[in-house]
């Protein structure tokens, strides 16, 4: 991992933010440059990894699931992390690393409450003051998650802003970072914004793939045909294909959110639609937006997916042919929720559920594959719930004849 | 370039800052479209009769990551009321023959048509500058090449976080001013205590002919006349005003006479 860290993949990345917070990503890309390849910082991050988050995560086999569709599926469990996905991953290296930079706060915006309950663990684990900014929709959406972050000590501020998800949960974190980027590190969430943060998340979060790449090796004797992950920003998306690249036999397959179907507006799949690149949060990405640069509202069924832009070294896998893009609907992804529950015994995050999706729906028939269970779904047990009763109770009107 | 060719943009906001009447040019902040349309450019003459030296006009966009709520705010509200470029251009165009005008536009506006084409846009309509918030220097080479030859001013900011190395390459390649944010943060009215109008002031004179404008938290006679004091030699007055125009049943009349105070301050 030694030597520079991307600015940019191809075309895509970059640093588009206003001048008060160059000094500070400059100061980041250094403080990383030197902790990635520094033995101490490593043997505590991986320490933290075994003791504190429980890794590695195991890989399972989905019998009955594999049985259903014909061949073999492989699940690397980060609903196994502590606090229930891959986010404390991130979390975790990067508040080692802002405290090795001596910065005493930290901020971080959150979609699905995933990436805020891992922040605030780690800043609970460190003794660092925390601040997490969460769009209003998503504090209804995913209740049980605010309420995780404010046990463990959290500020959690409800954005009131635009659609009140996570774009601009996203914009209002930036903005604290602006105003108090001296004493504050940003913990970004995902494998977005402006370097050196797509290539930091990306070489936190390789460990999923580092791990699955040896657990399949050795349980199989060889590797996957496909390793399938869902796409909100990237992030456990270019985690765990990040260990396959050089595999050129392993097709890697992202899933983005359908939302409502690709011909409307209402989906979270920038990468799929391939519209034109454009600047959101900071990089050059495929991203929604309209004919002037005006950013699109993105929508999901998923908290963790209604986003409309995507990490830039996707953008740059997809137009290299190297990784593949594709999207499933808010009802497959619901589907296929209520499919690992029942099949396996597994209660899946609903991003998670759209990789799902794509393999039971969309995939065409493999040997061996290895899909990234990014996440557990008891943060979606109402909303899911809410969900099928309003679709049961329209079933049921339909019976009566209402 | 033949005769019929118009000043450029760069001479033109040399000599407003050379012709100006106070200590400091007056520079107000437009926000293009707000309340709608037509208000935004009843401000813009309002504050030209106030005195302005140099309208800076904002182009309203979905992720304003350097403006604070009230500008935020009136953005949404100008985009929800159906204001866009060409919108915004109307305006510039219409005030352009007055005073010169300084587009505030964020990055993604400009890419999205293509940065040439955007600003030769902005040439058509007369504007005089051109500053993008969230494309610093290093992003900022392929735009200055084309506004160069196009000669619109493409002004770049320096923030209190800015070390001295950077803020001399910065320097090197400003066109028409250089900008001094005057807080860490946001766009936003500031009390007087926040901001840091001498050490920015002193850390950049001795990098630039340029005049240095001081933007973000200037909201007072009494911000106007300590920003004189440090040695600014043009204050840029944003939401402030921007929270007139918002709060009044007439925006024009408003705005000016917030203006009229502010620009009182501007005396040794
Ligand atoms: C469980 C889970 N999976 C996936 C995601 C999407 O993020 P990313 O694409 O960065 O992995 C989230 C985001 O909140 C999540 O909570």
């Amino acid at each position: 991992m030694a030597g520079t860290i991307e600015q940019r993949f191809g075309p895509y990345g970059g640093r588009y933010v206003p001048e008060t917070l160059m000094p500070a990503l400059q100061e980041l890309e250094a403080a990383w440059s030197q902790a990635r390849v520094d033995r101490s910082f490593q043997a505590q991050l991986s320490a933290q990894l075994s003791e504190f988050a429980g890794r590695p995560t195991p890989i399972y086999p989905a019998r009955r699931l594999s049985e259903q569709l014909g061949w073999e599926v492989l699940l690397k469990r980060e609903d196994l992390n502590h606090t229930g996905s891959h986010k404390l991953n991130n979390a975790l290296g990067q508040v080692l690393l802002a405290q090795r930079m001596g910065k005493r706060r930290i901020i971080a915006e959150t979609g699905a409450g995933q990436h805020g309950v891992a922040t605030a663990t780690a800043c609970a684990r460190c003794g660092l003051e925390c601040v997490v900014y969460m769009g209003a929709e998503d504090v209804r959406r995913q209740r049980p998650n605010v309420q995780r972050m404010a046990l463990l000590g959290a500020r959690v501020v409800a954005v009131q802003a635009g659609a009140r998800t996570l774009k601009e949960a996203v914009s209002a974190a930036i903005r604290d970072w602006v105003a108090n980027v001296e004493s504050t590190h940003y913990v970004i969430g995902s494998a977005v914004g402006p370097a050196p943060y797509p290539a930091l998340v990306r070489d936190l979060q390789r460990v999923i793939g580092s791990e699955a790449r040896a657990q399949v090796l050795e349980r199989c004797g060889r590797l996957p045909g496909r390793v399938i992950a869902c796409v909100g920003g990237g992030s456990n998306a270019i985690g765990i294909f990040s260990a396959f690249l050089e595999d050129a036999q392993v097709q890697l397959i992202g899933v983005e959110a359908g939302g409502e179907g690709l011909a409307g507006s209402r989906h979270g799949a920038p990468l799929t639609v391939r519209g034109r690149p454009g600047v959101l949060h900071g990089s050059l990405s495929a991203v929604l937006q309209d004919e002037e640069g005006q950013i699109r509202e993105a929508h999901s069924v998923s908290a963790g997916l209604d986003y409309p832009g995507a990490g830039p070294e996707h953008a740059f896998l997809r137009d290299s042919g190297r990784a593949r893009y594709v999207a499933v609907t808010d009802a497959q992804a619901l589907a296929a929720f209520r499919k690992l529950c029942r099949l396996e015994g597994i209660i899946p995050a609903l991003e998670s559920a759209h990789a799902l999706a794509w393999l039971a729906d969309d995939a065409p028939p493999g040997e061996l594959d290895l899909l990234c269970l990014s996440g557990r779904g008891d943060k979606d047990l109402a909303e899911v719930i809410a969900l099928s009763e309003g679709a049961a109770g329209a079933a049921q009107g339909e019976l009566e004849g209402r | 370039m033949s005769a019929t060719t118009p000043q450029s943009g760069v001479a033109r906001l040399a000599e407003a800052f050379a012709a100006r009447r106070r200590p400091a040019a007056l520079m107000p902040y437009v926000m293009g479209g707000f309340p709608t349309l037509a208000d935004s450019l009843a401000i813009a003459r309002a504050c030209i009769e106030v005195g302005a030296d140099v309208i800076e006009l904002g182009v309203p966009y979905s992720d304003p990551l350097a403006d604070g709520p009230v500008i935020q705010a009136a953005g949404a509200r100008a985009l929800a009321g159906g204001a866009d470029l060409a919108g915004v251009l109307e305006v510039a165009r219409a005030i352009a023959p007055e005073v010169p005008v300084v587009v505030m536009a964020y990055a993604n506006m400009v890419l999205a048509p293509g940065a040439q084409r955007f600003l030769e846009r902005l040439r058509i309509a007369g504007a005089s500058g051109l500053i993008v918030p969230d494309l610093p220097l290093e992003e900022s080479g392929r735009l200055r090449a084309i506004a160069d030859a196009l000669g619109i001013a493409l002004v770049p900011l320096i923030a209190p976080t800015t070390p001295q190395r950077r803020l001399a390459q910065i320097a090197a390649c400003a066109r028409g001013f250089l900008y001094l944010v005057s807080v860490t943060g946001t766009t936003g009215e500031r009390s007087l205590e926040e901001l840091r109008y001498a050490e920015l002031i002193a850390a950049a004179r001795p990098h630039t002919q340029l005049p240095l404008a001081l933007g973000f938290g200037i909201a007072s006679a009494e911000h106007a006349r300590a920003a004189v004091q440090a040695g600014a030699e043009g204050v840029v007055i944003g939401s402030r005003l921007v929270r007139a125009a918002e709060a009044a049943e007439r925006p024009a009349e408003a705005v000016a006479e917030v203006l009229a105070r502010i620009a009182e301050g501007l005396v040794r």
